[in-house]
C-alpha cells in the first residue's frame, strides 16, 4: 500500500444505495430535537442559577445540529457515546426530557437515578453506552461498543470534542478501530476551544479532521451547525460502517454559546466571535430551510411552540420529584 | 491422578468458556500468535475459534480496556490481556472511570463483564518496570474485582467464574506460578469473593495471596517442624475482600500474619491488619507484615533474592516474632 493524499480519502466512493433526497418531514422532527434541547439547555442554565443544578454543568446551546444530523442517520438500536457536555447526545439518541432533567436535578426519577448527575449519564436502553467526565473517554467507550455492533450488525457512534483529539485515547482507538475494521464513526465536535483554550493554540497542524488521514480512515469538515450537512455526512459515514467499510471521522465544525462551564464567562473569546456564531445559528439555519424548503411557518411555530411547552412540562415535573433516599436504595458495589 | 499445569489451567479456562458461551471474545498483544503470547499460556486459541474472537491488537493497552469496556456494555463478554502487571498503568482510565463505575453510575441499568488478565510479579529478573503487583493500586476500588489465584485448579476455577461474573474482573497470574503443576480442580468453578482456609492449625495465621500462598504453605511445613501448627489463609481475591474467613481464624489462633509481595505503605496487608484490628482486636495477641522494601524492585539475582519475600523469610520472621514478641522489622 502506498501514503495516498489526505483528499483522496476523503470523499471515499458513495455507498450503494445512499438516498440522497431529503424528506422535509423527518427535518422537521430533528429540527423539533435541535429546538428541544436547547430549551433544555437554557432551562439548565435557569435552573443551575437557582440552585437547583449542583456541582457544575456544560451545555452544549449553539452545537445541537451535530448530535441531531448523526443521530438522523442512526437506527434506535445503534450506540453512541457522549461527552459531559452531552445533554444533546441523549436527547438527540432518545432520553425522555423529563429523565435527564430530573437527573440533572438529582432526583430519584433521573435516568440514573441522582447517581450520575450532568457529565456521567448512561441510557442504555436507548444504546447510549455512557457520557464521560474524563475527556477522550468517550471515543473508546464507542469503539468498544462497535466490537459488539459487528456482531448485532449495528454501529456505534462516539461524540468528542477537539480538545480531545489530543488524548492517547483519540490515537490509540483510531488506529485500533482501523486495524479491526470496526464499524464506528468518530464525530468530533468541533468547538474551536477545550474550556479556556484555543484549539489551534493546542493542537499541532492545526487540523483535525486530516489526522484520520494517517490511519487511513476516511475523513470529512462538515459544517456542523448545518444540520442538512451534519445528516449527509453522517448517513454516508454510517452506511460505510454498515457495509463493513470500517471507521469515518467527521470533524463537525461549530460553538458553543455558552461558556465552557457554568462558571466561565468565556472572557477569553475575541469581540465579535460570538456573534458572527450566533449569526450562524444552527437553529436559525434550519428554520430557514425549513421554511424554503416547503414547511409551512405555522408547522415551524408549532414545533417550537411544543418543544417549548415539553420542556416546561419536563422541568415542572422533574422538580416535584423527590430526592433519592439513600437509606431506601443505598445501592450496591457489584451486579448480580 | 493427573497434574495440572497453571498455564494450561489458564488456557483451559478460556478454551471452555469461549466453547460455552458465543459471547465471549479474546483479545490483547500476540495473544493470538503462535506462540500464544509472551508465557506461552494461550496458543491454538485462535486455531480453534477463529479471528473475529480470539486476535490479536496494536500495543495500545488505553484502547484495549476501553474496548472491553465498550464491547462489556453492550452485550459482549471481553477477556483481554494485558501483557504485564506493570502496563495497567496505561488502561487505569478506563478501568476506574468506565468498567468500575457503569453498574452502579448508571443506576444499575447494565454492568460490565470484562476480564482483564495480567502477568505479575517479581523473581524472574525483569527488573523494576516487568515485575511489579498492581493488586494493591487496583484494591480501593469500588466496582472492580480484583483476583488473584496461587494454584492450577484455582487458576481455572476462578478464570471460569471471573467470565461468567457480570463485573468488571482484574484477574493476575503471578510469573513464577506459570509452571507449576497441582491437582485438576474437583468443581466446575471457584467463587470469586471468598478466601480459602489452604491449611489448618491453631498458633498462628498466615495470610496472602498468589505466589505468597505457595509460600505461606512451605514456611508451614518447615514450622510444623518447630511445632507450630499454621493455619494459612489464601485471600484469592482482594476485592471483594472475605474478611469473616480472615477474622473466624484469628478468632482461633488470635495471631496472624499478612504476607505482601509488595510495599508495607499502602499495600492491602496494611489495610488488612487495620480491618482486623478494627473488628477483631479482642481476639487478637499480636499482627504483622512481611512485605519488600520501599524501594522499586531492583534487578541483579542477589537484589532481587534479598527484595522478595519468601518460605525462608516468612519461617525467619515467625521464629522471631513468637520468640522475642517484638516487631523484627521490615
Ligand atoms: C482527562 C481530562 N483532562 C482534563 C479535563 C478537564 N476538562 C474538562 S472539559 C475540558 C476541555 C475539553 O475540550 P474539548 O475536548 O474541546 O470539548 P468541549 O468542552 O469543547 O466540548 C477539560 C480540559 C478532564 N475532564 N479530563
Ligand atoms: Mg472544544
Amino acid at each position: 500500500m502506498s501514503a495516498r493524499p489526505a483528499q483522496e480519502t476523503e470523499r471515499a466512493p458513495e455507498p450503494a444505495g445512499l438516498e440522497r433526497e431529503h424528506d422535509p418531514g423527518a427535518f422537521l422532527d430533528a429540527y423539533a430535537r435541535m429546538v428541544l434541547i436547547r430549551e433544555f439547555e437554557q432551562a439548565i442554565h435557569r435552573l443551575f442559577l437557582k440552585g437547583e443544578v449542583h456541582g457544575t454543568t456544560h451545555l452544549s446551546a449553539g452545537q445541537e445540529a451535530v448530535p441531531v444530523g448523526v443521530c438522523m442517520a442512526l437506527d434506535a438500536d445503534d450506540y453512541v457515546s457522549g461527552t459531559y457536555r452531552g445533554h444533546g447526545h441523549a436527547l438527540a439518541k432518545g432520553t425522555a426530557p423529563e429523565a435527564l432533567a430530573a437527573e440533572m436535578l438529582g432526583r430519584a426519577s433521573g435516568v440514573c437515578g441522582g447517581r450520575a448527575g450532568s457529565m456521567n449519564v448512561v441510557d442504555l436502553e436507548h444504546g447510549l453506552v455512557g457520557c464521560f467526565g474524563i475527556v477522550g473517554g468517550s471515543i473508546a467507550a464507542a469503539t468498544g461498543a462497535a466490537l459488539s455492533a459487528r456482531r448485532q450488525g449495528r454501529v456505534s457512534v462516539a461524540f468528542f470534542g477537539d480538545g480531545a483529539t489530543n488524548q492517547a485515547y483519540f490515537h490509540e482507538c483510531l488506529n485500533f478501530a482501523r486495524v479491526l475494521e470496526l464499524p464506528v464513526v468518530y464525530v468530533c465536535e468541533n468547538n474551536f476551544y477545550g474550556e479556556f483554550t484555543p484549539m489551534e493554540n493546542v493542537t499541532a497542524g492545526g487540523e483535525i479532521a486530516a489526522r484520520a488521514g494517517a490511519y487511513k480512515i476516511p475523513f470529512t469538515v462538515v459544517d456542523g451547525n448545518d444540520l442538512w450537512a451534519v445528516r449527509d455526512a453522517a448517513t454516508e459515514a454510517v452506511e460505510r460502517a454498515r457495509s463493513e467499510g470500517g471507521p469515518t471521522l467527521l470533524e463537525c465544525q461549530t460553538y458553543r454559546h455558552y461558556g465552557h462551564s457554568k462558571s466561565d464567562p468565556a472572557k477569553y473569546r475575541p469581540d465579535d466571535e460570538l456573534e458572527r456564531w450566533l449569526a450562524r445559528d444552527p437553529l436559525t439555519i434550519a428554520r430557514e430551510r425549513l421554511l424554503a424548503d416547503g414547511i409551512g411557518e405555522d408547522e415551524v411555530t408549532a414545533v417550537e411552540t411544543e418543544g417549548r411547552e415539553e420542556m416546561e412540562r419536563a422541568t415542572q415535573a422533574a422538580l416535584a420529584a423527590p430526592y433519592p433516599d439513600p437509606r431506601e436504595r443505598p445501592g450496591s458495589e457489584f451486579s448480580g | 491422578m493427573s497434574e495440572l499445569e497453571f498455564r494450561v489451567a489458564i488456557r483451559d479456562a478460556l478454551a471452555e468458556e469461549l466453547e460455552r458461551d458465543e459471547s465471549v471474545l479474546f483479545f490483547g498483544e500476540d495473544v493470538a500468535a503462535e506462540q500464544g503470547g509472551v508465557f506461552a499460556v494461550t496458543p491454538g486459541l485462535q486455531e480453534r475459534f477463529g479471528a473475529n474472537r480470539v486476535f490479536d491488537t496494536p500495543i495500545s493497552e488505553l484502547a484495549l480496556a476501553g474496548a472491553a469496556f465498550g464491547a462489556a456494555a453492550t452485550g459482549t463478554r471481553p477477556v483481554i490481556e494485558i501483557m504485564f502487571g506493570d502496563f495497567m498503568a496505561l488502561p487505569m482510565d478506563s478501568l476506574v472511570n468506565q468498567a468500575a463505575k457503569l453498574w452502579f453510575v448508571s443506576n444499575e441499568q447494565g454492568s460490565a463483564p470484562l476480564v482483564i488478565r495480567s502477568a505479575v510479579g517479581a523473581g524472574g529478573r525483569f527488573g523494576a518496570m516487568h515485575s511489579q503487583n498492581p493488586g494493591t493500586w487496583l484494591q480501593g476500588i469500588p466496582g472492580l474485582k480484583v483476583v488473584a489465584p496461587s494454584s492450577p485448579a484455582d487458576a481455572k476455577g476462578l478464570l471460569k467464574s471471573a467470565i461468567r461474573d457480570d463485573n468488571p474482573v482484574i484477574f493476575l497470574e503471578h510469573k513464577r506460578l506459570y509452571s507449576i503443576k497441582g491437582p485438576e480442580p474437583d468443581s466446575e468453578t471457584v467463587p470469586l469473593e471468598e478466601a480459602a482456609v489452604v491449611r489448618e492449625g491453631g498458633d498462628l495465621t498466615i495470610v496472602s495471596i498468589s505466589k505468597g500462598v505457595r509460600d505461606a504453605l512451605q514456611a508451614a511445613d518447615t514450622l510444623a517442624g518447630d511445632g507450630l501448627e499454621i493455619e494459612v489463609i489464601d485471600l484469592r481475591a482482594l476485592r471483594p475482600l472475605d474478611l469473616a474467613t480472615v477474622l473466624t481464624s484469628v478468632a482461633k489462633t488470635n495471631r496472624v500474619l499478612a504476607v505482601e509481595e509488595g510495599p508495607r505503605v499502602g499495600g492491602w496487608a496494611t489495610g488488612l491488619l487495620g480491618s482486623i484490628a478494627e473488628q477483631g482486636l479482642h481476639d487478637l495477641d499480636d499482627a504483622w507484615i512481611v512485605a519488600t522494601e520501599e524501594t522499586p524492585i531492583p534487578y541483579s539475582p542477589s537484589l532481587e533474592d534479598e527484595f522478595l519475600p519468601n518460605a525462608e523469610t516468612i519461617v525467619e520472621s515467625v521464629r522471631a516474632r513468637l520468640r522475642t514478641g517484638v516487631e523484627t522489622g521490615a
